[in-house]
């Protein structure tokens, strides 16, 4: 790149004529816009300026919108300004971006406070649409279902089927080896700490309580949230941001119908039997550690394990099972369908499907902890 | 190609074949774009002119054969070679491709914010600037693309595609989607801009009347070569059948006029 002014200036009087040099491309523009601030600082009180172009060897939309800069700017001091020896090729250019109207919108820059307070409110509110839009996504889809209940024609068994495969039966190896690897944890640590008091057998107790009631469930709705969750929120969001979710409804379907109950069914289905091995794999692992590491027979294991536990035990973990998938699908529907036009809010949509959904299984785990207590289950 | 001669060709594709799988879509193609010309690439739909186009910039391997852009063989090419070649090139994609979560005024200076140092002042005006080129105005700045209609969208991703004054611009259906009116304007538009900034055109389009408005020569793409290239003139004498079909269908105007024995095109 030369180095050679781009804009030279020779003052006389109150006459000004500036001489413009070299390229006046996009690669040179910030030279430019420097060297034109120059001169309109150095030469404050000339009255009439003419800008002999005719050195310019390349002139491109940087330049001619800088060119235009200039002569506004000593126009708009009440100056007389001309241009000439300006390029047959260029008159074009520099044609069209005088006709460049630079309305500056009222750029407004909130009060700080008030935008805090703001957000505040508009969080609060939030809560409160948040509600609104669970109770209605349930009501619609309690609609949706005693439709396809009055017609079971109308469900679409295909879709159900391909859900379940992707939710239930893809699922299986990683919540197997989670659970399995969550047993062994917890039997290891078990052991390792009630074999101070000599009670090493009461780890079989707690293995069993502990994976049955809680643990299991909750470790299968946490991965179910993450893994299918999250997918359901972006397919239906993506569909949502490509208006293929208006598509169907200009079809005459019922978008709830086709795409949404389909998805929350799988998991309904899926969420127990999922549950299920889960909590055998973590009994199994316990099992297996309780053999090895606390020298636990596995005959003995089992038949400790059939006292500990009753048929209760189990069924207060698999009620909640459904329950939980429930929630995971309706959240992972709402947000699917709350999301606008742009890619980043499908990334924010689908965040917020893990972290909302997984929040309220462990909430609704709490409130069944206190609903079973109370029955005395 | 006989307006070609004596023209510096900026594009110069030899032999190229691109495929998928075993399915050839371009099988030896060979095309150039001279300097300054707006060339109009026709075929039918899914004949592969979009495959071209992005083999052309790069986003397409090519099995065989080479590609040359002002000179510099793409493939063979260094990588900071390429980069200035893609500096000197803008792209507008057939849905516009504009980047959902930034503005409109962000999605104007992405790339100039990338390669120019600029200050701030200058890069929102040269936004204005290049929003009214493309016959917007200021007040869609702020907006998203979401919030654009179709036609809009085109103009901000034409106006994109001119940010770093390229001297190249690849447009893939520019017109398509928006209605004849709009159409219209935008071919006087893409006329304007290339008689303004002296741009070369590389338009892929099925509008017939953008290529008899504003093309000066078109390229036509079946069973995966360029069986014609020249003038409207040249496509319109063309025994062809497959030319024939296209350019004197029921849709073609100027193919009608030409039969009716009326002057269609003033001979350039
Ligand atoms: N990414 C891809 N993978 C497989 N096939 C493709 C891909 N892109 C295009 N094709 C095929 O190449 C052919 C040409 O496509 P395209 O260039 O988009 O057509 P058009 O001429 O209408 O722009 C079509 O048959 C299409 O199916
Ligand atoms: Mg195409």
């Amino acid at each position: 790149m030369s180095v050679e002014t781009l804009l030279e200036g020779m003052a006389d009087g109150d006459r000004l004529r500036l001489a413009g040099n070299g390229a006046w491309t996009a690669g040179n523009a910030r030279r430019l816009e420097g060297e034109i601030n120059g001169a309109m600082r150095r030469y404050a009180a000339v009255k009439h300026v003419s800008i002999d172009m005719g050195g310019v060897e390349r002139l491109d939309t940087f330049g001619a919108w800088l060119l235009e800069r200039l002569v506004r700017a000593f126009s708009g001091r009440g100056c007389d300004t001309q241009v000439t020896g300006l390029k047959e090729d260029y008159r074009h250019l520099v044609d069209e971006v005088h006709t460049v109207k630079l309305e500056q919108g009222p750029v407004r820059r909130p009060n700080q406070i008030l935008a805090a307070l703001a957000a505040v409110g508009h969080n609060v509110a939030g809560v409160g649409h948040s509600l609104a839009a669970f109770v209605n996504m349930m009501g619609a889809l309690a609609v949706a279902l005693l439709r396809v209940v009055a017609n079971p024609r109308r469900l679409r068994l295909t879709a159900l089927v391909h859900q379940l495969d992707n939710v239930a039966w893809r699922g299986v190896p990683i919540i197997l080896l989670i659970t399995f690897l969550v047993g062994c944890i917890i039997a290891q640590q078990g052991i390792f700490h009630f074999r101070k008091f000599g009670a090493d057998i009461y780890v079989v107790d707690m293995v069993g309580i502990l994976v049955l009631r809680e643990l299991g469930v909750l470790i299968v709705c946490i991965m179910v949230a993450g893994r299918s969750g999250s997918a359901y929120t972006a397919e239906l969001g993506s569909m949502k941001m490509r208006e293929e979710i208006d598509a169907l409804r200009t079809m005459g379907f019922d978008p709830i119908e086709v795409l949404i109950l389909p998805r929350v069914l799988a998991l309904v289905i899926g969420v127990p039997i999922l549950a299920f091995l889960g909590s055998m794999a973590a009994l199994y692992g316990g099992g297996l550690v309780a053999w090895l590491y606390g020298g636990i027979d596995p005959d003995i294991f089992l038949s400790r394990l059939r006292e500990a536990i009753s048929l209760d035990t189990f069924k207060v973990g698999m009620i909640k099972a459904p329950f939980m998938a429930l929630v995971i699908g309706v959240v992972a529907s709402i947000e699917g369908m709350a999301v606008k036009g742009s890619a980043e809010s499908l990334g924010l949509q689908t965040t917020a499907s893990v972290v909302e959904s997984i929040f309220l299984v462990i909430v609704l785990d709490g409130f069944f902890a206190i609903f079973f207590a109370s029955i005395g289950m | 190609m006989a307006r070609g001669n004596g023209k510096e060709v900026v594009i110069e594709v030899r032999d190229v074949v691109v495929g998928f799988g075993d399915h050839i879509v371009l099988n030896r193609v060979d095309l150039d774009v001279y300097r300054g010309e707006i060339l109009g690439f026709v075929g039918g739909s899914g004949a592969g002119k979009s495959v071209l186009m992005r083999t052309i910039i790069g986003l397409l391997p090519k099995r065989a054969g080479t590609i040359k852009v002002f000179g510099n063989d793409m493939s063979a090419a260094s990588d900071r070679v390429r980069n200035s070649v893609e500096r000197r090139w803008g792209v507008l994609f057939q849905q516009g491709a504009l980047f959902s979560s930034l503005t409109v005024r962000e999605n104007l200076q992405f790339s100039v914010r990338e390669y120019l140092d600029l200050s701030p002042r200058l890069l929102d005006e040269l936004a204005v600037a290049k929003l009214e080129m493309v016959g917007l105005d200021g007040s869609a700045l702020e907006k998203y693309p979401s919030e654009l209609s179709g036609g809009m969208t085109k103009r901000v991703a034409l106006a994109r595609a001119l940010a770093l004054d390229p001297e190249i611009v690849f447009l893939d259906e520019p017109t398509s989607g928006l209605d004849p009116i709009g159409a219209g304007d935008f071919d006087s538009l893409i006329a304007t801009l290339q008689r303004t900034l002296g741009l070369t055109v590389f338009m892929v389009t099925h509008d017939l009347d953008s290529l008899h408005t504003v093309c000066d020569r078109i390229a036509v793409l079946a069973d995966g070569k360029v069986i014609a290239a020249g003038t409207m003139a040249t496509m319109l004498a063309s025994p062809h059948p497959w030319l024939h079909a296209y350019f004197h269908g029921k849709r073609s105007r100027v193919g009608q006029a030409a039969e009716a024995g009326a002057p269609a095109l003033s001979p350039d």
